[in-house]
């Protein structure tokens, strides 16, 4: 299958090895992959913090960026549920039916990696070894705009060496909300206390998810409180293999960025 | 006090940094909020045709409002056919001004009233005692509240911030009971011997409605302790306040309400007591009864498309119980007697986008949709949320944070300024970084740093690292 | 003042309707239950008695028995038109006491309209054999008699069967256990204002 990276802004700018990881992984696969470097950002903070006007050109652009696209995929829940879900709205309240049109259609083949993973391409072992003691947050665009269920606990359950460990609450949202948790950083941070404390109480070393941005944010508090546990993207866990840890140091390494950046 | 009106003392943030230091709050709204999740679940379950009852309840409330003016027309011959009164309020004052005015010509000193949202939402109790009547509140919760010189928290369950020690204490000083336990049921009892008297004697009683049924001139009241029986059935004279939105068109239009709003209200498969009556039964109950039919906003609602969804609402408060941004700031820092997520949405549109304190609250939620899936006639919540930041944001005056937006969107919008101001914040964020990570940030992001670290821009974006090596690797 | 607030009220919601869609709803006829009676009796039973109503299972043989060894030396209240051979071994007091007065009762001894499976709800409209609705609330103990044959699956069965009462402009009253409240931290207690114990008799 040709797959068309959609990387988030995100983690172009913050989480690259993120996305090093989603293109290796799919084309472990089996697949070719592409990254078009004229996409930025699909428009999802501006939308949601109240600047739509601004937020349209960005839905433009994605749209031109993608339009050729034959299948979309991205390490995040979130953006994908703002393209898949959202954009409709957007083109509905600009009263642009054109827009609508293409954003409907280009929803369709706009994926998450896990459901890709477990839905499209019918995978669950990804020949993946992960020796690490890991709890699963499912966020909330994922689990309740995407419906990924349990896709990613699939792929988890699959993964070589790792102990996955169930998240007391884990259906209570982490408290990031984007603009949410700078808005209102006191009741953002309320929530993630209790997040942080269920991650905690299960003594995993790591907290994994699809979306960097809670990950960000759950990462945030854990380093904050020196805890000695951190946060790794579900993307980076699929894609890691046995040979790797013996001979690719780049890629262990590229994980321990994730949780050093954070730490 | 038990009126709080609708329009917040002060913006959402404000209140919230407050009420979240308030423990004992806390404690009470979690643990309250947590029993009640599992029950809603578990009561939800039991119907297996659960999602089509939803989508027929919100497609039920959408035809009514489609064509509100005529059913409302409609609800005004049924209940006059049956010898009730039907009065219309452009607003609160007006509607306040009617109730107060009836009790008032009937002589009344005293009035019972059923919890009622939107005579809190009319502040209708300050003006009765302005003009020397007071009204008692018959509902436990709101009673609790009213003896506390305290404002509602929740919908259904106004006193939910409220514990058992403390109402224990309250109902000791307030009624002089001797309460041996805080166990509920004393609690309860000690209302009980309370409110008796002020039922077999009070001539006028005050209520809302849940719904109303145009065909047939039929009111609907949903309660649990029998204060509400009493008061609909014992007094001489019945007012009746009730939002424009409440209406349905015929009779067999309530059987999914009846089923979606005790399974998402209180968790069970049937509240204790519903009450319906149309007009006057002659030799039985009130024998004068109004209806008063409160806009109040609610015709601005309904101009807006997308905002219109809101009025679906039957107030069950199912999304406020899964919200976690309701269960730690609790209801007060919503600032109106409609809080939480539906509170979120529907009170700053009551007050036409134009109250500043209220436009806080489409802010206030982390966009987690956990209250889009308990809404029983599924109001989509968090998408009317981001529709009214939309509406609100362009009339705000620019602000370092609308800079900010403006300039990110325009450097999305070309991948080379992108990539350039990627290189920026590389060298922009030098001082501030400490071990790969951000401990302290001035500004807009200050909030963020206080709490949690924020990771700094690694040495290489993806675009880069991609062109470098991740195209073959 | 009325007819200004009237105008203006129906005005504004003409203009803000007036260029949206129509959405259509179907009504059709709720579909009879495919359940055997006899199991959507048993499961009112079970739910009316979860709701802490004290559910009593007779034939109509042992109706005028059981009735008269629940009520006795019980000062009873019993509405009109409840069905008289089953009177036979009570003394009713006729109900046209003042609110003061019922309170003097101990208990209401009533029929009803229908009763719902679903929820464990009866269902008064106020006919005979139940009588105003002060009746039944001011009484402490509420005895109300179900025929099996009353008992439908669902609320919508209900609101159908209730449909001709409402139409007559009876009104309504449903009762799923006795008085609660969930006011305190959420959780159910029964015993507030209603009566607080609710007894059915299920004759079957």
């Amino acid at each position: 299958m040709n797959i068309d990276l959609f990387i988030t802004c995100l983690n172009d700018a913050l989480f690259p090895q993120t996305g090093l990881a989603t293109a290796r992984l799919l084309r472990r696969l089996g697949h070719t992959v592409h990254f078009n470097e004229a996409q930025t950002c699909c428009g999802q903070m501006h939308f949601n913090t109240g600047y739509q006007k601004e937020a349209l050109p960005l839905i433009r652009k994605f749209v031109n960026d993608f339009r050729d696209s034959e299948v979309i995929v991205a390490p995040s829940g979130s953006c994908v549920a703002f393209v898949r879900d959202l954009y409709p709205r957007a083109a509905e309240w600009a009263g642009d039916d054109g827009l609508l049109q293409e954003v409907t259609e280009l929803g369709k083949r706009t994926y998450e990696l896990s459901e890709f993973l477990v839905r499209v391409l019918g995978v669950e072992d990804v020949g993946a070894y992960y020796p690490h003691r890991v709890t699963y947050h499912p966020t909330c665009h994922a689990a309740r705009l995407l419906r990924v269920g349990d896709a990613p606990l699939k792929l988890l359950r699959k993964v070589r060496g790792l102990t996955l460990i169930e998240l007391p609450a884990s259906d209570q949202c982490c408290g990031f909300g984007g603009t949410f948790s700078v808005k209102n950083p006191e009741t953002s941070t309320a929530m993630l206390a209790d997040k942080v404390q269920n991650v905690l109480g299960t003594g995993a070393e790591l907290c994994t998810a699809g979306d960097n941005s809670c990950l960000m944010h759950i990462g945030g508090g854990l380093s904050r409180l020196q805890s000695g546990a951190g946060v790794v993207h579900l993307a980076e866990i699929l894609a890691s293999t046995e040979s790797m840890g013996a001979g690719n140091s780049e890629t262990i390494g590229a994980m321990q960025v994730s949780a050093e950046a954070l730490l | 006090m038990s009126a709080g009106g609708i329009r917040p003392p002060r913006p959402f943030p404000d209140a919230a940094r407050e009420t979240l230091q308030d423990t004992q709050m806390r404690r009470n709204l979690k643990h309250a909020t947590t029993t009640i999740r599992e029950k809603r679940l578990r009561a939800v379950a039991e119907l297996p045709d659960w999602e089509e009852i939803r989508t027929r309840g919100a497609a039920l409330k959408d035809v009514a409002l489609a064509d509100l003016a005529e059913h409302l027309l409609m609800l005004e011959a049924s209940v006059k056919r049956r010898g009730g009164q039907v009065h219309w309020a452009r607003d609160g004052k007006e509607a306040r001004r009617i109730v107060a005015d009836l009790a008032a010509a009937h002589g009344a000193k005293e009035i019972i009233k059923v919890k009622s949202i939107s005579s809190d939402e009319i502040e209708l109790n300050a003006e009765l005692e302005a003009r020397g009547i007071h009204a008692v509140e018959t509902d436990l919760a709101e009673l609790i509240v009213q003896l506390a010189g305290d404002t509602p928290s929740h919908i259904l369950v106004p006193a939910i911030h409220k514990n058992r020690a403390e109402i224990r204490e309250l109902f000791r000083r307030e009624l002089g009971a001797d309460l041996p336990t805080d166990e509920p049921k004393v609690l309860a009892e000690a209302a009980r011997l309370y409110l008796r008297e002020k039922f077999l004697t009070t001539k006028v009683a005050v209520s809302g409605a849940n719904f109303a049924i145009a065909a047939t001139g039929t009111v609907c009241i949903v309660e649990s302790e029998g204060n509400g029986r009493m008061c609909l059935t014992l007094p001489d004279v019945l007012i009746s306040v009730m939002g424009i939105e409440k209406v349905l068109p015929e009779w067999a239009d309530i059987a999914p309400f009846m089923q979606l709003l005790p399974r998402s209200s209180t968790a069970e498969r049937m509240n204790p007591y519903t009450s319906f009556w149309s007009g006057v039964t002659p030799g039985d109950g009130p024998q004068e009864f109004h209806l008063v039919l409160l806009d109040n906003g609610r015709t601005d609602v309904l101009a807006d498309k997308v905002g219109r969804e809101t009025l679906r609402c039957i107030r069950c408060s199912a999304c406020l119980n899964v919200c976690p941004v309701y269960e730690r700031a609790g209801g007060h820092a919503y600032g109106s007697v409609y809080p939480g997520p539906i509170g979120a949405i529907l009170t700053p549109q009551l007050l036409q986008l134009e109250d500043d304190n209220a436009n806080s609250l489409p802010w206030a939620s982390s966009l987690c949709g956990a209250c889009y899936d308990a809404c029983p006639v599924k109001i989509n919540i968090p998408e009317i949320l981001i529709y009214l930041r939309g509406q609100i944001t362009p009339h705000k005056t620019p602000n370092a944070e609308s800079i900010a937006m403006k300039t990110a969107a325009w450097i999305f919008n070309e991948p080379f300024r992108f990539e350039g101001a990627l290189k920026l914040a590389r060298i922009g964020q030098g001082p501030l970084v400490q071990h790969g990570a951000i401990h302290a940030l001035p500004g807009l992001l200050g909030g963020w740093t206080s709490s949690r670290n924020l990771p700094a821009f690694p040495a290489k974006s993806f675009r880069e690292l991609w062109r470098e090596e991740g195209q073959h690797g | 003042m009325g007819n200004e607030a009237r105008l203006e009220i129906l005005t504004r919601i003409n203009r803000a309707t007036a260029a949206g869609e129509r959405p259509q709803v179907e009504r059709t006829a709720v579909p009879a239950s495919v359940r055997p009676h006899a199991e959507i009796v048993a499961q009112f039973a079970e739910y009316a008695a979860e709701y802490r109503a004290e559910v009593h299972r007779v034939s109509e043989a042992e109706l005028a028995a059981l009735l008269t060894k629940l009520l006795a030396a019980q000062n009873v209240l019993v509405p009109e038109g409840f069905p008289a051979q089953v009177l036979l071994q009570l003394t009713p007091r006729k109900p046209q006491a003042t609110h003061a007065d019922l309170a003097a009762y101990d208990a209401v001894l009533t029929t009803c309209a229908v009763a719902i499976a679903e929820t464990g709800t009866v269902v008064l409209d106020h006919g005979p054999g139940q009588g105003r609705r002060a009746l039944t609330l001011i009484p402490d103990r509420h005895i109300c008699v179900v025929r099996s044959e009353q008992v439908v699956e669902s609320v919508p069965q209900a609101v159908a069967a209730l449909q001709a009462a409402v139409e007559a402009g009876r009104p309504l009253t449903w009762i799923s256990g006795p008085s609660a409240t969930s006011d305190i931290e959420l959780s159910r207690v029964e015993g507030v204002h209603g009566p607080r114990r609710l007894e059915i008799v299920l004759v079957e």
